[in-house]
């Protein structure tokens, strides 16, 4: 239990971060027509290639010997990165083939 | 100028350009632009890590930048080549790497702990086990999606008898060894940590194995989810806001989502998980089919019907997805409609594998969107509609949701496509669909069958209608 005091005072504000950022997430996604369910999955999907970010950080931290941490740490950044860049690409495909047929 | 200052500043427009993106893409009009902000915001980070001023470590450029160009290509290109047909594949194995590379960085930064590379306080030890442990989960959970998907695994391959207690056994033991990691601290070692990892890369296969066909949205948009939480969780290990912020978007989105899916079905999450519907088991509902017969019609009968009704109303399934009928299905649009049919698409909300799946489908087939009407419109126009046509669509038109109280899908809403005149069912066999439950649809009086792949037999309804 102390352990657990202590984490909410070292990172309390990571804590209100956190509790807001769900807050906002329900509330700016609230209502989505189903003609974006796809879309906004994938997109968000994209999103979640944020863990890149981690790896990057893991890498960068290694020392320039440590073949451990920098092997899973590439493949880490590999596919953090492959779902980063495929989910917008791929999202970004799609809401093309929405918006063509809207001019007609 | 500060260089720190400038990349924490880069993580803040980034995080900015997240929210202001998915705030977007839940509008038609400005989605588009929507995800091509939050992918600026998703730029604007990775240049800021790759920048910012760090205390430790040898940097290792070339290791980075190698990932990011190996991992950015493969994504494009994965990206530009999928079939539309695809897409729930395809979000699978992105939710799946998102989870591994979550589990990857959880064991990394354990593995420092544990031989003394660095420190880590309770909270983090936690933190790095809940990573692992969603990280798993979304990774091979995702991944067994994906071979359901591909039709690579049936979808009761792999049940254990009493399937859903072995899960909660399994979770069970899970939970007691994260607590037990966590209080033997630096005690527990990198091994118990390891072993943590495979039971959560387990769990994930196991968790999915019960749930399959039409289950399948839920579960995608679930497993959406935990990949955006798991990387809010590595987010908290670094103590890094943007990737908490992300992670936690996406967690919200993809639990609206799944909310949405298990609405549209009328069952709650748990009886999902749980299964029962989607992997078989259930198919002892009354309405079997014992002594009915369905009774077929010719493609020149239903050409005839089509051309000269005044309203068709086409209900698309999972079956056009498989048959990748969706641009035959536009052309016999066209073809009405230049006789003056009115002709409209009704769609269930858990038609397909994913949330939105036969949206995108129709749209790639340049169907205009005023053309879809969602569950509630369907049902209000089939009154007055002449001929329904229903294209590989099963569980979502199946009157027993309505009748049938022992019916596994009873409860959920439907499209009372019988309430029409006349309905013709496109289908490969008489064999139930993938929830395995008998229809009675097939069986009703204004239902007429037309066996056969539904490209190819639309193509031949085609020039049916063409030759008349």
């Amino acid at each position: 239990m102390d352990g657990f005091i202590q984490f909410f005072e070292d990172y309390q504000l990571l804590i209100y971060l956190l509790v807001f950022t769900v807050i906002l997430g329900f509330e700016v996604i609230s209502k989505v027509p189903t003609v974006l369910h796809t879309p906004l999955m994938s997109g968000a999907n994209a999103i979640s290639g944020v863990v890149v970010i981690g790896g990057i950080l893991l890498v960068r931290q290694a020392e320039a010997g440590d073949y451990f941490s920098l092997g899973l740490g590439l493949f880490g950044i590999i596919m953090g990165m492959v779902n980063a860049t495929g989910g917008f690409a791929v999202t970004d495909r799609m809401l093309e083939m929405f918006k063509k047929k809207k001019k007609k | 100028m500060d260089i720190k200052f400038l990349t924490d500043i880069g993580f803040l427009l980034g995080s900015v350009g997240f929210v202001w993106g998915l705030k977007r893409l839940s509008s038609p009009d400005t989605a588009r632009r929507g995800n091509t902000i939050a992918s600026v915001g998703m730029g604007l980070a990775i240049l800021s890590i790759i920048f910012a001023p760090l205390e430790r470590g040898d940097n290792n450029y070339a290791w980075v930048v190698g990932g990011l160009a190996v991992g950015a290509i493969i994504g494009y290109f994965m990206a530009i080549k999928v079939k539309m047909t695809a897409m729930p594949q395809m979000v699978s194995i992105f939710n799946g790497l998102g989870g591994a590379c979550a589990v990857l960085i959880g064991m990394v930064e354990l593995r420092h702990f544990y031989t003394g590379a660095s420190a880590m306080t309770g909270g983090q030890i936690a933190i790095s086990l809940s990573a692992l442990l969603i990280g798993g989960i979304a990774f091979t959970g995702s991944m067994l999606a994906w071979f359901k998907l591909e039709d690579w695994l049936r979808d009761n391959a792999l049940i254990l008898p009493k399937h859903s207690i072995f899960n909660l056994v399994l979770l069970a033991v899970i939970l007691a060894m994260g607590i037990y990691i966590y209080i033997q601290n630096i005690d527990a070692g990198i091994g118990m940590a390891a072993i943590f990892m495979l039971l959560a890369l387990l769990y994930g296969v196991s968790f999915v194995v019960p749930i399959g066909g039409a289950d399948m949205p839920v579960v995608i948009s679930l497993l959406n989810s935990f990949s955006g939480l798991s990387a809010a969780s590595a987010g908290l290990i670094y103590g890094n806001n943007f990737m908490l912020v992300g992670g936690i978007l996406v967690g919200a989105s993809g639990t609206i989502l799944t909310v949405l899916m298990c609405e549209a079905m009328n069952r709650s999450l748990l009886n999902v998980l749980i299964g029962g519907f989607g992997g078989g088991g259930a198919a002892s509902s009354k309405g079997a089919a014992g002594g009915q017969v369905a009774k077929e019609v010719t493609l020149n009968d239903a050409a005839i019907q089509l051309y000269y009704s005044k309203s068709v109303m086409i209900v698309p399934g999972y079956g056009l997805a498989v048959a990748q009928a969706q641009k035959v299905c536009k052309e016999i649009d066209d073809l009405l409609e230049s006789n003056g049919v009115d002709v409209k698409y009704a769609i269930h909300p858990v038609a397909g594998r994913m949330p939105g799946h036969m949206n995108v489908l129709l749209a790639e087939a340049d169907v205009p969107y005023p053309k879809l009407l969602d569950l509630e419109d369907a049902n209000a126009a089939l009154k007055n509609t002449d001929m329904v046509v229903i294209v590989g669509a099963n569980d979502v038109v199946n009157p027993a949701a309505l009748d049938d109280p022992g019916s596994p899908i009873y409860g959920m809403p439907v499209l009372q496509v019988w309430e029409a005149k006349n309905v013709i069912v496109l289908k490969r066999s008489m064999n139930p669909g993938y929830a395995g439950i008998q229809n009675p649809l097939f069986f009703h009086e204004r239902t007429r069958m037309l066996f056969g792949d539904a490209k190819a037999t639309l193509s031949k309804l085609v020039s049916e209608i063409k030759s008349l």
